[in-house]
């Protein structure tokens, strides 16, 4: 219960002015730091959807879902279990290539990743990549060596695998019925 | 029909049924306050600051159990109703709040008297707004009236830009029983329906606790601020008197359940008496009736209710588990709950167990003076005096503590304090907001010479609406519990807690056109509350105490509930 591990969690929201700021004052309110935060509009225009990622424990993960289906703005909430999420995430990476031999050796490790190269200048590369953070971390990793010179990532996005999704409340009952029956 | 903000703002009111608002005009809100000369069934009370009016509505909404209405200019106008907002937002109060900014081109050019005032009380109200469009005005004042009154409910806050009150938009007026149905109330209360109505408990979690009740040897039920909120009086009696069980009572629960019924142990936590205590220690099962378990009642969760299963029931899901982990909950309203649960129980008989409890003391025996007057003197006195149902309103500090361990509160709204965010100065906007909400009780408020300086600029209210607050100081020189603190905890070194200093309360009562009295001895005192009830005008009654009064028993926050610091 007190372990400490990486929670992802699904929000809908009003796509409002300020709703990102009563989400985000719900965690730096309590001294969590975000790991990782995604949002955009959904298929209606006025909703967006939130993807969260924090490292907290079992409880607060609960706590926080709880006081974030307080706030008027958010339509939902859901936590997606490791095991039936897909998440990706969008890496940009410009490397450094001042030679033929560097912009050939990217390219090749790119290809490898099914990364795509999105731009070419001189004396650099910019090299995208959709992934699990683990992937985008070894292609991180392979990079660094020929100077990485920027690198953005959109934050992880996720949905649930299979049919299943955020409106279906059954998880948000078993999350709620926590506590209970340990009698 | 086409109409200004302003008037679209004063119409939306009247649907809400509001009758009195308390504020100070100002620039940005010119428009709305030329307005409200158009409303004549809208009683505004002028306050001298910001604060007191939003504590004004704060006190008006505990005491009726309406939402309590403010309104406020931008700028310096908005940022001083901050703290009336926290402490209604700690104490979980309807207060819908009002005010205006700068014009929308202005907005965010750092204009004259311009803040940010939704982003300064995101954190302390249950929504704010910016009312950005005057055809969306209608809409929000209806949702934000929804929103403070219903669920757990607290402050929310109407930000109005100065040209959208001026500007003419189209109203239809609508029923109060209709606002749920359509537009983008209708929609939210379809969406988050947790937000607006308490949910029906699950009837297969209250046999549960039912059969947990019956298997219980020892059970304590403890009486929070939901039974207030929620007026669950009778219930709460009832299902006190089915289990047979002890009751105790915390700061907020105060009213909720009769002081002076046998089942009541008293105070629980911090100030708690010994019987509350050492039963919250001793239980088998603890049932927290709308109670967070703050800090100050669960002052050490690891051992709260160490022997005992702990059952929460509470209307705000996001309290359960918080603070105490619990073995059972039920999310719902207190009247609600306990309205299914006395419905299958049947009447139990503790007789043992009580018999345990009420063999320590549920309350604490203060020693009385001849020479000199004793806080629990000069409680004792006013009780003898005033009729039952006084409401009482405290600021904070020990004369609260002792207010709330020796007077005996008989229903939900009598006892206006502020618990949550211990608010020094509350209790004297507060008061004019329980009067002005209760024309026929009498009312009064109890208050320190420390928390009393801090917001006294309303007897000038007192005086001109002339509101027969009866003002009751217990003046003993220094900021009392902080000294008291600094005695327990500091060995005694006293660092800036002496108010060795003026005013003269009597002449500053004198001043506003209130009349004050200096009393040290009980004679005095009983003297001055009958002069006062008798000519039904407001009193300041100054009252002498001890410098070395301590609040007993007290345990400190961080430790086992019955290791009692001072006895």
């Amino acid at each position: 219960m007190n372990e400490i591990k990486r929670h992802t969690l699904a929000v809908l929201v009003d796509n409002e002015a300020g709703v990102l700021s009563r989400v985000a004052r719900l965690f730096s309110g309590k001294g969590y730091n975000i790991d990782s935060l995604a949002v955009g509009t959904t298929d209606d225009p006025a909703v967006s959807r939130m993807t969260i990622e924090l490292l907290t424990d079992e409880k607060q993960a609960r706590l926080i879902c709880s006081q974030l289906r307080k706030l008027i703005c958010v339509h939902s909430v859901k936590r997606l279990s490791a095991e039936r999420a897909i998440r990706r995430e969008l890496v940009l990476i410009k490397v450094s290539a001042p030679t033929h031999e560097a912009r050939n050796e990217i390219i090749q490790i790119a290809n490898i990743f099914r990364a795509s190269i999105i731009d070419v200048a001189t004396e650099s590369l910019t090299v995208a990549l959709i992934g699990e953070d683990s992937k985008t971390q070894a292609i991180q990793n392979l990079l660094t060596e020929f100077g990485i010179l920027e690198l953005v990532r959109t934050g992880t996005v996720a949905l649930e695998r299979g049919r299943l999704t955020i409106d279906e409340q059954t998880k948000e009952k078993d999350e709620f019925d926590y506590g209970k029956n340990v009698l | 029909m086409l109409m200004t903000g302003a008037k679209i703002l004063m119409e939306c009111l009247a649907e809400q049924g509001v009758d009195t608002v308390f504020g100070f005009p100002g620039g940005t809100i010119l428009n709305v306050y030329d307005e409200l000369l158009n409303y004549p069934s809208i009683r505004h009370i002028l306050t001298s600051h910001e604060q007191g009016a939003c504590h004004a509505a704060d006190g008006y909404a505990r005491a009726t159990g309406r939402v309590g209405v403010c309104f406020a200019t931008s700028g310096p106008g908005a940022t001083n109703l901050v703290t009336g907002i926290a402490t209604a937002y700690m104490d979980s109060s309807p207060v819908v709040c009002v005010t205006c900014n700068v014009d929308l081109p202005l907005l965010g050019k750092d204009s004259f008297q311009e803040v940010d005032i939704t982003g300064v009380t995101m954190p302390i109200t249950k929504c704010n707004y910016l009312v950005r469009r005057v055809e969306d005005l209608a809409d929000t004042v209806r949702e934000a009236f929804a929103i403070a009154r219903s669920g757990r409910p607290g402050p929310v806050l109407i930000d109005i830009p100065h040209n959208v009150t001026q500007e003419l938009g189209d109203y239809d007026p609508l029923r109060r029983a209709e606002h749920g149905m359509s537009g983008r109330l209708g929609q939210l209360m379809k969406r988050s329906s947790q937000n607006f109505r308490a949910p029906e408990p699950d009837y297969r979690d209250i046999d549960a606790l039912a059969d947990m009740i019956r298997a219980s040897k020892r059970p304590l039920i403890i009486c929070g601020g939901g039974v207030v909120r929620s007026r669950a009086d009778w219930e709460f009696e009832e299902f006190a008197n089915r289990i047979d069980a002890p009751v105790g009572i915390t700061v907020m629960g105060a009213g909720g359940f009769r002081g002076l019924n046998k089942l009541a142990t008293g105070l629980v936590g911090m100030h708690g008496s010994q019987a509350s205590n050492m039963a919250v220690d001793a239980c088998d099962l603890l049932i927290a009736v709308g109670c967070r378990f703050s800090d100050r009642v669960a002052l050490k969760p690891s051992s709260f209710a160490r022997n005992a299963k702990v059952v929460q029931i509470d209307i705000d899901r996001s309290e359960i588990n918080k603070n105490v982990e619990t073995a059972h909950h039920i999310v719902g309203d207190a009247k609600r709950v306990l309205q299914l649960l006395n419905e299958r129980l049947e009447q139990l008989d503790h007789a043992e167990w009580k018999e345990y409890v009420f063999a320590f003391k549920t309350q604490t025996e203060y020693d009385e003076a001849e020479d000199r007057l004793t806080p629990v003197q000069v409680l004792d006195a006013i009780a003898r005096a005033v009729p039952r149902d006084t409401v009482y309103t405290t600021d904070v500090g020990q004369h609260q503590m002792w207010a709330i361990q020796h007077l005996h509160f008989e229903y939900s709204g009598q006892l206006i304090t502020s618990g949550g965010f211990g608010t020094m100065g509350f209790g004297l906007g507060a008061a004019i907001g329980a009067q002005t909400g209760n024309p026929d009780k009498v009312v009064v408020h109890i208050t320190g010479d420390g928390s009393f300086r801090m917001n006294q600029c309303e007897l000038s209210t007192v005086q001109r609406y002339a509101l027969p607050i009866i003002t009751v100081v217990f003046n003993n020189g220094a900021l009392g519990m902080v000294r008291q603190w600094q005695k327990v905890s500091c060995d005694g070194r006293y660092s800036q807690t002496t108010l060795d200093r003026g005013p003269d309360f009597v002449k500053l009562a004198q001043a506003y056109g209130i009349e004050g009295r200096r009393v040290t001895h009980v004679a005095e005192l009983e003297d001055a509350l009958k002069a006062a009830l008798s000519t039904g005008a407001a009193m300041v009654i100054d009252c002498a105490i001890g410098i070395d009064e301590m609040v007993r028993p007290m345990v400190t926050g961080g430790s086992d509930i019955t290791h009692f610091a001072v006895d």
